[in-house]
């Protein structure tokens, strides 16, 4: 077994036996063989419920000694379950290759959440080691009174507790309870996802007692998907399944009127299922599918065009009414600060719409069966497509299996939700297994996209340069026009499309930083979508919600200013920023990327290609980046290359320091091609950018030729999170750094080449 | 129409019945059940689907069943195993590249074909080689790094 593995056919009862021996609740000792004898569900009577106030939900010992952790989040590609399997390995006192994390599988873990927000470790490793520390406390207990000895005469070493004095007094995990699980209650807070917390007794241990924690182990899933012996969500197959494929109107908006069944007779075993605006095919054979949704004749309703000319898209925000607004922070007087200020400094950011445009569309098999659902899906959050299954089905989510497969890539709320409601619809439709895959213009012209902004802001500057007031203000669509997660029908294309009664939510967010200016005000207003129904621009999360458009903005501004008043821009920073962590991190990055104090720009070069250097930072949850980029402009082209970064990251205590640079790495990356090359192009009819010449990405010759890590660790502090921190900051730091090698300012992403040029000239 | 069509993958023979213009992925994918290549895009954009034929790249999302019989097909699965993994493959571990992961197939497979005709290649020609190709996780600076580890194990 390795740490990834996923259970997708094994059941619960199975993967505990372990080396052969069944799993029985403490409470009631079964004979191996007579439970071997009854059927997995009977056998379940023994063990307790899979709630969240239950030790067994979390942590097993199977008969051979191996440790299970069960985990209600999943590992989006930078090896969480590492992490995960250290800490619980930590707590427990046993190797770290004794731990198989078993990651999102609705029917072996509990709902922590999913894969969201960066919380991975925050929470669902907080509460996998709390449990971990339990099941310690409790084993030690059991073998106290096993070994007559007093709990703490007894240690723990490698799982097997002894005596500290005389180590031959010893019983093994595997011998107290190894195949039987723990009947243990938590203390529940009765929260379900994120907000999960049960802890038990036991505390867990000080962090300077760590030995496999904050340690640099390497992921085990590597090699398996290098020798292409891992099974992703893509790959899984079911007897008798057929394949689907959806069919998606030309004009967003628009339904299908007459659909001709007769056009695809010739296509062997296609077969159409049309309910209301939602379309689609099967066929025995996935390139009969394809062909099928080629070829059926569809007409559609005539709709008003729905969407503005593109170039109108930022006029648009401006002046659309607002739906919902909110300020979220407010300090000082800040009409007086702007009326006293002896200059005012103002900027306006735009992002645009960008795709999840995940490596491949999304995959999602479902079956139907004997009055049970399984459904194997590369979700980030298979509980809530569990209830979104249900709901979409009509059936009790208790009878809905999701399984957590590797998918193709995943960033947030990317398509495959909405992949997996589709299939279920489908597969109730025909009543056969289906596999459906979405093609590549799908998944890159129908996921839920990050939303498109506007942000002004405004300082108000004494006469002696210093920043009296501050004001940050958005206007933009919304972070969840859809929610998170597939778990409501509203949210999702297979709801939409059937006619359900829509649910739009509102939300956005402001800069997170501490710089202390005299009076401050940052709030948003969200503006309604472009079209409200089952749109390829409906909005949600994408890797760091709202993060990087915020950050782009609120960063460039802190340059501005500093330039305005000719100060370098670190220094600047430093005259405002309180937090002691943060001034850490900036002195950090400021040190080991060589930077030289002066004031933006650099104004020394000549010749077609010139190079700067530029600073931004931001926190997220508890975490803090500052990210020093290093950039050449090609004048003549207008090309960037974003050529060095040096990532100075503050997460509080860090459990696998390579882990964690291979995040930071890919966040970078990724935050690079989105501020160089992404944007979701669309007409007045429908989502333009389908695929990869269409929507560029950033291309292996425009690596960067260095990423350097400065990681501070601090170990007495609860780690955050890491997944989404790194890319906030990166649009900024090269905007700023584009404008210290030109002395122009860049206000609208992406930074394309045709774009920079044009701001050259 | 189907055609039995035969089909030499990775040193097996395996006659299918499919149509003849059916891209070869769906070929390897559903009817020989190899998990690799896969599908990124079916429309040669992103080598997500790459396989050797003949030991040269091509994007078997786009090629025809028909037109790889009586050619040698090679997928990941073909290119190494654990007990004796290609120098990439080594390399990819050793660098810890993948994220989600669902690119490699066209990296290595576009990788191992250049590293066999191309000895010490400068970075430039490893970037120009590989250009093709698209990772979204954001990998490449680990796949840099393992390309030039492979072809130094490759003298």
């Amino acid at each position: 077994m390795t740490k990834h593995e996923k259970p997708s056919t094994l059941s619960r009862r199975a993967m505990l036996a372990g080396a052969g021996a069944l799993v029985v609740s403490i409470g009631a000792p079964l004979g191996v063989d007579m439970l071997l004898a009854i059927d997995s569900a009977k056998a379940q009577g023994g063990r307790p419920p899979l709630t969240p106030d239950q030790l067994s939900s979390y942590v097993a010992v199977a008969a051979d000694g191996r440790v299970s952790a069960f985990f209600g989040k999943m590992d989006m590609g930078h090896g969480l379950h590492v992490a995960i399997a250290q800490m619980v390995a930590e707590e427990l006192d046993v190797p770290f290759k004794a731990v198989t994390v078993y990651m999102g599988d609705t029917a072996t873990s509990v709902n922590q959440g999913g894969a969201s927000g960066s919380t991975g470790i925050q929470l669902g490793g907080k509460q996998m080691r709390v449990a971990a520390a339990e099941a310690r406390r409790v084993l030690v207990a059991m073998a106290a009174e096993k070994l007559q000895l007093a709990a703490d005469q007894l240690t723990v070493t490698d799982g097997v507790v002894h005596a500290k004095s005389d180590a031959a007094k010893k019983a093994s995990y595997a011998e107290l309870i190894g195949g039987r699980y723990f009947n243990v209650q938590l203390d529940w807070n009765k929260q379900w996802g994120n907000a999960l917390y049960a802890p038990g007794k036991a505390q867990p241990k000080n962090p300077s007692e760590h030995k496999i924690v904050g340690q640099p182990i390497k992921r085990e899933d590597v090699a398996p998907k290098v020798f292409a012996q891992e099974d992703y969500c893509t790959d899984i197959k079911v007897p008798g399944m057929v394949h689907g494929r959806m069919i998606r109107p030309p004009v967003a908006g628009a339904v299908p009127v007459k659909v001709d069944e007769a056009s695809i007779r010739g296509v062997k075993g296609a077969q159409v299922v049309w309910q209301n605006g939602f379309l689609g095919v099967v066929a025995d054979r996935e390139w009969d599918a394809i062909q099928a949704m080629q070829t059926l004749k569809v007409e559609w309703s005539k709709v008003a065009d729905p969407f503005p000319d593109q170039t109108a898209l930022y006029d648009h925000i401006r002046k659309a009414p607002v739906r919902k607004a909110q300020i979220e922070a407010q300090t000082g007087d800040l009409d007086a600060a702007f009326k006293s200020a002896a200059r005012v400094i103002e900027a306006e950011y735009e992002w645009p719409f960008q795709s999840h445009a995940c490596m491949g569309p999304a995959c999602a098999l479902v079956e139907i069966k004997d009055g049970k659902v399984t459904c194997w899906s590369g979700t980030q959050k298979s509980h809530f497509v569990q209830q979104g299954i249900a709901a979409t089905i009509g059936v009790p989510a208790e009878t809905v299996h999701v399984v957590w497969k590797t998918g193709p890539g995943s960033y947030g709320r990317n398509d495959a939700d909405d992949c997996a409601a589709d299939a279920a619809t489908l597969a109730k439709a025909v009543g056969k297994p289906v596999r459906l895959q979405y093609m590549r213009d799908q998944g890159t012209g129908w996921d839920p996209k990050g939303p498109a902004s506007v942000h002004k802001v405004r300082a108000a500057l004494d006469s002696s340069g210093n920043v009296t007031a501050y004001e940050f203000m958005t206007k933009a669509f919304s972070r969840v026009d859809v929610d998170t997660n597939g778990s409501k029908e509203f949210d999702t294309l297979s709801g939409q499309t059937r006619g359900v009664a829509l649910k739009s939510g509102d939300g956005f967010g402001i800069p997170a930083e501490s710089y202390g200016f005299g009076a401050k005000k940052a709030g948003w207003e969200v503006i309604p979508p472009l079209l409200d129904r089952a749109s390829p621009l409906r909005t949600s999360h994408l890797r760091d919600p709202v993060g990087p458009q915020i950050h782009f903005a609120s960063e460039s501004f802190i340059d501005e200013v500093a330039a305005a008043v000719h100060a370098d821009p670190i220094e600047f920073r430093m005259r405002y920023i309180k937090d002691a962590r943060d001034r850490a991190l900036l002195e950090a990055a400021r040190d080991k990327s060589g930077w030289q104090s002066r004031p933006s720009p650099r104004r020394d070069q000549t010749g077609a290609k010139v190079a700067g250097r530029g600073i931004a930072y931001a926190q997220r949850n508890g975490t803090r980046v500052a990210i020093v980029a290093e950039v050449e402009v090609d004048r003549a082209s207008g090309k960037i290359f974003a050529k060095k970064f040096t990532v100075a990251h503050d997460c509080g205590q860090i459990i696998n320091p390579d882990g964690l640079a291979k995040c930071i790495e890919g966040n970078i990356v990724q935050g690079i091609s989105r501020t160089l090359w992404e944007e979701v192009k669309f007409d007045r009819k429908a989502v333009t950018s389908v695929d990869w010449m269409t929507y560029p990405i950033l291309d292996i010759t425009e690596t960067p030729e260095e990423i350097t890590c400065v990681l501070i660790n601090h170990p007495e502090i609860a780690s955050s999170g890491a997944g989404e921190p790194s890319i906030r900051p990166v649009a900024a730091a090269i905007a700023n750094a584009i404008f210290d090698a030109t002395g122009v300012r860049i206000r609208r992403v992406p930074f394309s080449p045709e774009r920079v040029k044009q701001a050259l000239s | 129409m189907t055609k039995k069509v035969t089909l030499n993958v990775n040193g097996q023979q395996h006659t299918v019945d499919v149509d003849p213009d059916m891209p070869l992925l769906y070929a390897l994918r559903d009817d020989l059940g190899l998990n690799n290549p896969r599908f990124g895009c079916g429309l040669a954009q992103c080598g997500a689907c790459t396989v050797h034929l003949d030991g040269q790249p091509v994007r078997s999302c786009i090629t025809p069943v028909a037109d790889a019989e009586g050619h040698r097909v090679t997928t990941l699965a073909g290119l190494g195993t654990p007990a004796k993994p290609h120098p990439l493959q080594t390399a990819y571990v050793e660098e810890q590249v993948p994220q989600c992961g669902y690119c490699i197939n066209g990296w290595i497979m576009t990788a191992a074909a250049f590293l066999a005709e191309k000895k010490k290649p400068t970075e430039a020609e490893i970037k120009d080689a590989l250009s093709g190709l698209k990772c979204r996780c954001g990998t490449h600076v680990s796949i840099l790094k393992a390309v030039k580890r492979a072809a130094t194990m490759m003298g």
